[in-house]
């Protein structure tokens, strides 16, 4: 079937469990919202999807269009389609954004072919222009000396070029200014269509305004404890999270 | 796009082919030894003399084990072969190289090379140069650029003037050694003025096991003149150790300048032990850009010595250190003028149990005004077992000069590769991609076409290092 899907997944780091039994299924073409209070596992969800060495799962399955990605390599899910835009996206000193993305794309070409330039640079001054990045970035090495925005936007870039099938947004909100959550939201929403599921995870309600969701989980003490519509997020950024904890049996509370 | 990758096949340089050498000194290094080599040379006797002085340095002076690796005691004198040839003269043609030799440089690329980008080329098989030749453009412009021996026999009112006095014999082990058993190697000559455009190029090869190469070379720029030389040199992986020890010189005559460009690809069972230094008078530029990436212990360590007022001396310099390596490489930087500067930049990766050593030496003696220094040394290291050390050296006395000094030691994360990895890069290709990242602003000082055939190797050993 078609979507990303998460079943009853436990994720430890080291001997501590994260994720205790977390359902999730974001069909393609659907945009998916995480909200959940600081230390609810969020950012673990992200990189255990993504299969972050320090991340064990110990249970559960985590599906690509019905198949399994447990066990394989970071590399292998990413190229199977599977996209994480970084909370805190990593300096690669002297590689620069162009040869980056370049490599990228190239690592999901068949054997043997090689990427046409021309093209690649066409397409990518297009995504660009999108995100309104200047020329100039493109021989810039990969987030380094860029401002919080300039890194979400280059996330929003390698997606664009990179096309996945499913991407998880990691706080794709966090330390951007109106104007630049304006032009990453406005991408992310040129992107969004029937060829992807977005999975966003946030704290804020905030970017549920410009990027709005077909569905909203909320997520405590390493699950899913309630979904529901848009209106689940305003009733979230009204209340509080609280209010959900509160209606919790005491096992299920956080950690 | 601009940028480049360093990259060296390093498997490129790994066959070879059988021995009939028609000449060979036999093990081992006696006075008889020196006196085979300059005899069937048809050497002039006052270097017959200089050859037999140096060889009793040699044997008097110490291994430098006091600071330098112990990997050296290894090497066993008594078991090389210090010279081996087909003949002593180069020819101006490649269908005149015999043809295995001639089939070894074609597998290198030579040919190739010399017929796309390079002014002259000289190519060196263990201990003679098969191969010698310059485009007749530059000829005709007054351009040198033959073997040491056709250098020092026909043009010796240039050569003698010079020879030795750049690096004199005693100036270590090494080059004592080498100034006893020279063959091969370059002497070029620019005339005044003559800015020869491309590159020459010399590549060294060794093909024979138990074999000591000890090329010579000697560069003249003369006022005003400009000139680029670059070496490569390859050698087939043998159980037994080889020795690669030469002995270059420079000379940068007023406003001239020279750039020399080096690919060390040895296997890694050679000893790489190289003294190379330079002289450069008023306004002259000597850089040196020296790529370290194969032998088993290279010790090499290129120098300026900054005679005139404005001169300028360059050291940049990359070292790549795999298991089994030991890349002991640095600067030498002598002020000896007002305003003169200098400029280090070591780049160093160790892998594996691979180590890089850098060795600086700073020199700006109290009397003098206007001198700069600026000296950076940054190490990445990529196993837990990988290792570096940085002994920089530098006195600067008096009160009119300036110096900078910075060194780096770093790590690529664990975070970082897993970021590449969910783009979709394997491991290796990630590490790869960092490494080149880490040298890149160096690479790019290479020349194109040499940085393109440096194609491959930091990609190779990458992949290998990981899991």
């Amino acid at each position: 079937m078609s979507s990303l899907s998460i079943r009853n997944l436990h994720v430890r780091i080291g001997e501590k469990e994260i994720l205790r039994g977390l359902n999730l299924e974001v069909p393609k073409g659907e945009v998916h919202a995480i909200m959940g209070p600081n230390g609810s596992g969020k950012s673990t969800l992200s990189k255990a999807i993504a299969g972050h060495p320090d991340y064990t799962m110990t249970c559960g399955e985590v599906l690509l269009d019905g198949e399994s990605v447990l066990g394989l390599d970071p590399d292998v899910r990413a190229r199977k389609g599977l996209f994480l835009a970084f909370q805190y996206p990593m300096e690669i000193p002297g590689v620069s954004n162009a040869n980056f993305l370049r490599a990228a794309v190239q690592a999901r070409l068949p054997e043997g072919e090689e990427l046409e330039a021309t093209e690649f640079y066409a397409r990518m001054y297009e995504k660009m222009d999108l995100l309104e990045m200047p020329r100039a970035f493109t021989a810039r090495s990969v987030n380094e000396g860029f401002s919080g925005g300039e890194k979400k936007r280059n996330e929003i870039l390698q997606m664009a070029m990179l096309e996945p099938r499913y991407a998880v947004l990691d706080e794709t909100d966090s330390g951007l200014d109106i104007d630049a959550l304006k032009v990453v939201s406005n991408g992310v929403n040129t992107l969004r269509g029937p060829g992807m599921g977005i999975l966003l995870i946030t704290h804020y309600q905030r970017l549920l305004d410009y990027i709005v969701p077909d569905y909203v989980h909320v997520m405590v003490g390493g699950r899913i404890v309630q979904s529901g519509g848009k209106g689940l997020a305003l009733e979230l950024e009204e209340k509080g999270y609280d209010f959900i904890k509160e209606g919790l049996p005491e096992e299920q509370s956080v950690a | 796009m601009s940028e480049t990758t360093i990259d060296i096949d390093r498997s490129v340089g790994d066959f070879s082919y059988p021995e009939q050498h028609q000449f060979d000194a036999g093990y081992g290094l006696t006075r008889r030894t020196v006196e085979y080599i300059s005899g069937v040379k048809g050497e002039p006797e006052w270097i017959r003399d200089f050859r037999l002085r140096a060889l009793d340095v040699f044997e008097k002076k110490p291994m430098p084990t006091s600071w330098a690796s112990h990997d050296l005691d290894a090497i066993q004198f008594e078991k090389i072969r210090y010279y081996l040839a087909h003949g002593q003269k180069a020819t101006r043609s490649w269908e005149e190289v015999p043809e295995d030799v001639k089939r070894t440089f074609e597998r290198l690329g030579i040919p190739e090379q010399e017929r796309k980008f390079l002014a002259g080329v000289e190519a060196q098989f263990d201990s003679e140069a098969v191969y010698s030749n310059i485009k007749k453009a530059v000829g005709d412009q007054g351009v040198i650029f033959v073997g040491s021996t056709e250098g020092l026999i026909k043009h010796p009112e240039i050569f003698k003037k010079w020879f030795g006095k750049v690096i004199p014999t005693g100036d270590n082990k090494f080059s004592a050694l080498n100034s006893a058993v020279f063959s091969g190697g370059s002497f070029i000559y620019v005339p005044p003025g003559v800015k020869v455009k491309h590159p020459l190029q010399a590549y060294f090869r060794i093909n024979a096991e138990n074999f000591g190469q000890f090329e010579r070379t000697l560069i003249i720029a003369d006022e005003g003149s400009e000139v680029m030389y670059m070496e490569g040199c390859t050698a087939p992986k043998f159980e037994t150790a080889t020795l690669h020890s030469a002995v270059v010189e420079l000379v940068a005559m007023k406003g001239a300048k020279i750039q020399y460009v080096t690919v060390q690809n040895w296997s890694a069972n050679v000893f790489n032990l190289v003294t190379k230094r330079a002289i450069a008078h008023e306004e002259a530029e000597v850089k040196w850009i020296d790529c370290n990436i194969g032998s088993r212990l290279t010790m090499k360590y290129p120098g300026v010595v900054l005679k005139g007022r404005k001169a300028r001396g360059e050291v940049i310099s990359i070292a790549l250190a795999g298991d089994g390596q030991h890349q002991d490489t640095g600067a030498k930087m002598i002020h000896a003028a007002d305003e003169t500067t200098s400029n280090i930049v070591s780049k160093s990766i160790s892998l594996g149990k691979g180590r890089s050593t850098y060795r600086g030496l700073v020199h700006v003696p109290k009397h003098l005004k206007g001198c700069k220094n600026n000296t950076e040394c940054d190490a990445l290291l990529i196993n837990p077992t990988s290792r570096t050390d940085t002994y920089p050296a530098i006195s600067v006395r008096g009160s009119g000069n300036a110096v900078q000094h910075e060194a780096s030691v770093s790590q690529i994360s664990a975070e970082q590769i897993f970021y590449m990895q969910q783009r979709g890069l394997t491991e290796g290709q990630a590490m790869s991609l960092s490494v080149n990242g880490f040298v890149n602003d160096l690479v790019r000082q290479f020349p194109m076409e040499y940085s393109v055939e440096l194609k491959r190797l930091i990609d190779m050993e990458m992949e290998g290092s990981v899991g």
